[in-house]
């Protein structure tokens, strides 16, 4: 892998481990992510409809969408990018929690503060069954053993009919707290954002206890890690699960705000693009599930307008749209992988060192 | 014989049809992990694009089928070539995790470019092979089956003698035993890389116009490339005779829990049957029957 130039801002001298450990280093990035915070509470919802005029696609949507899969990426991040484990699978695993928030919401009537961790316990659960083989598989067995999971989920989602309903879909409702209904865009977005921050800052903070060093040591060398004490099982296990959790969470979001939950949103596909989201984004940076979340959630989006102004010269193009975005997907994958292979977030940091040092940075 | 036993064994005599093609498809796949350690996701595009540029060839230029399959095996050369020198080389050393996502990347670019030039539909190879059903004990067979099976059985004999026997073929085998070793014996590691996705995307190809001539194409062949994972676990990941056993014995697994477990599931079991195998051969066996076992010392 290629080094990252990182530099850090002049004046800081840690004298403590405590020190050093700080997520906030300066008083000016606790403003910068305070005014973030204001923007995204008060400033997105607010001028999301006008922004949706100007770019032609409903802002607040693509934020709620952003928002659900930053849960789920983050879940793979930890996983694959701080555990070293490859998931094929997560896609499948996200479904798991949408069916299970989903049922126990509508059939069997649990309020959705119920229903929710459920679905994130229930996927879990179901992550850590298939996590059992992390003990003895690692890289491109491991890989083999999620994608099975991946398909055999897939099929019990579409073929247990008495339950899933098959592929005619399952019919969720918006949730309510305590009588107050979350049926608009923006009163969802609030629920989202709050849960999205929280698992940010959950994973952020795992990282920084023992938990989360040992399962970056099982990644970077798992044989020194054991031999140090690391129990290998524990904590790939434990990866999976709390990965698991955080995708069924996402997918009981999913679930609840598009209001049908069928086997066609949890295909194969799905799988590969949150590993795209992970990768582009960075593996193993907190902020690289974020990144690559909004850029895999918007490059759709974005490949719309060439596509309308292409489309008044060549009228069939909408007709093989949905293959151009695929063609265009799979070669930004590509291409990301051989000339950006560290992702965006290691890009972030070399902009931010840059700037930190402007203008001298040498 | 009795009802019972000549459903069993029509069931058997088509698995093992079926099996035989992903023999073939393994044995590409099987190629490149012990050459070059890559675990190629974008096998089962290579079977597509192999199945529809032979279609192209026959169908749009009117070429007999001969030619055509000869053009199609250039074609998927070119093909194999290309991928390995376009995205393969600039990744040697990167990680595991890089290589799979580049592999599924252009598995999407691949899948697409077919959508893009021929749609979605099922296309239906003009009749190659004769499909008159021959019975055998009450076992009705259709003679595609045979030819198909024929067919995967000599180029399967064919790739062992080229390993055994040719020059390449012996540099190859020793690349994927110890590359260090090979380098230093003069062979150039990175021209049989360059051939092993190659011949992996030729025998590809092969199996898609195979199995084109009996069911027809359309996009969702390039499932069958999943299908090959179980295979090559069964028989080892890095074992040619555990892909060509594996590929059998997962067709014929494939069909006997699809014909007798479908009317419990409500269909499709064969599908999925295959990775159910897979997730319990992984638990019990995870190197497969003929794998390499990997013993880690410190």
């Amino acid at each position: 892998m290629r080094k990252v130039a990182h530099s850090m801002p002049t004046g800081l001298f840690h004298s403590t481990y405590q020190d050093d450990e700080k997520i906030f280093q300066t008083v000016w990035l606790k403003c910068w992510m305070g005014g973030l915070l204001l923007f995204l509470f008060v400033g997105l919802p607010f001028m999301a409809p006008s922004l949706s005029g100007i770019f032609g696609f409903s802002v607040q949507h693509m934020a709620n969408m952003i928002g659900i899969f930053i849960i789920g990426a983050h879940g793979l991040n930890l996983l694959t990018g701080y555990t070293g484990q490859i998931s094929l699978g997560h896609g499948a695993f996200m479904g798991v929690g949408a069916y299970t928030s989903g049922i126990l919401f509508m059939k069997a009537g649990w309020p959705f503060w119920l229903s929710l961790p459920a679905a994130g316990l229930v996927t879990a659960g179901v992550g850590m069954i298939f996590g059992v083989p992390s003990l003895r598989l690692r890289g491109l067995y491991l890989a083999i053993a999620t994608m099975a999971a991946q398909f055999i989920i897939d099929y019990a989602m579409r073929n247990w009919t008495s339950l899933t309903g098959g592929s005619g879909g399952l019919n969720v409702d918006r949730p309510s707290f305590f009588g107050f209904t979350l049926d608009t865009d923006v009163h969802y977005y609030y629920l989202i954002l709050i849960l999205a921050i929280v698992s940010t800052v959950f994973l952020k903070n795992l990282l920084r206890t023992k938990t989360g060093r040992a399962m970056v040591a099982v990644r970077d060398r798992y044989l020194s890690a054991e031999i140090m004490g690391v129990n290998l099982f524990k904590y790939r296990l434990l990866a999976f699960g709390i990965s698991s959790f955080y995708v069924g969470v996402a997918g009981g979001l999913f679930a609840h705000y598009n209001l049908v939950v069928s086997d066609e949103h949890f295909t194969m596909w799905l799988s590969i693009q949150y590993l795209a989201m992970v990768i582009i984004g960075g593996l193993g940076h907190v902020l690289g599930g974020i990144f690559g979340t909004i850029f895999m959630v918007l490059l759709p989006e974005v490949l719309r307008i060439p596509a309308e102004i292409l489309g008044n010269i060549y009228p069939n193009i909408f007709a093989i749209f949905g293959t151009l975005r695929e063609l265009v997907f799979g070669l930004v994958i590509i291409l990301f992988l051989i000339f950006e292979p560290d992702g965006l977030a290691a890009r972030w940091q070399t902009i931010r060192s840059y700037w930190r040092l402007w203008p001298f940075s040498y | 014989m009795s009802p019972g036993l000549l459903y069993f064994s029509q069931l058997v005599v088509t698995g093992l049809v079926i099996g035989s093609v992903y023999a073939l498809v393994a044995l590409g796949f099987v190629l490149i992990y012990k050459a070059t350690s890559v675990l190629n996701f974008a096998q089962g595009e290579f079977v597509l694009m192999g199945a529809y540029i032979c279609l192209w060839v026959i169908v749009d230029l009117q070429i007999p089928f001969v030619w055509a399959f000869l053009i199609t095996m250039v074609f998927s050369v070119i093909l194999g070539l290309l991928v390995e020198r376009l995205m393969l080389r600039p990744l040697i050393g990167e990680p595991i995790i890089t290589v799979i996502m580049v592999t599924i990347g252009l598995a999407t670019v691949l899948k697409s470019i077919v959508t893009l030039f021929w749609g979605t539909q099922i296309k239906v190879f003009p009749q190659i092979f004769p499909q008159e059903p021959l019975r055998f004990q009450g076992i009705v067979v259709s003679e595609v089956y045979l030819w198909t099976f024929g067919s995967a059985l000599f180029f399967m004999a064919v790739f062992a003698a080229f390993f055994k026997y040719s020059r390449v073929g012996i540099a190859m085998r020793a690349t994927a035993d110890d590359q260090q070793v090979a380098q230093s014996m003069g062979i150039s590691v990175k021209r049989i890389f360059a051939i092993s996705w190659c011949i992996s995307a030729a025998v590809s190809a092969v199996g898609g116009i195979l199995i084109g001539n009996i069911n027809g194409i359309n996009i969702t062949l390039a499932d069958f490339g999943l299908k090959v994972f179980p295979a090559v676990i069964l028989g080892g990941l890095d074992s040619i005779v555990g892909a060509i056993i594996g590929g059998l014995a997962i067709g014929i697994l494939e069909n006997l829990m699809g014909g007798y477990l479908d009317i419990y599931f409500g269909g499709g079991v064969k599908e999925v049957a295959p990775f159910v195998v897979l997730v319990v051969i992984l638990m019990i066996k995870p190197y497969g029957l003929f794998g390499t076992v990997e013993i880690e010392r410190v």
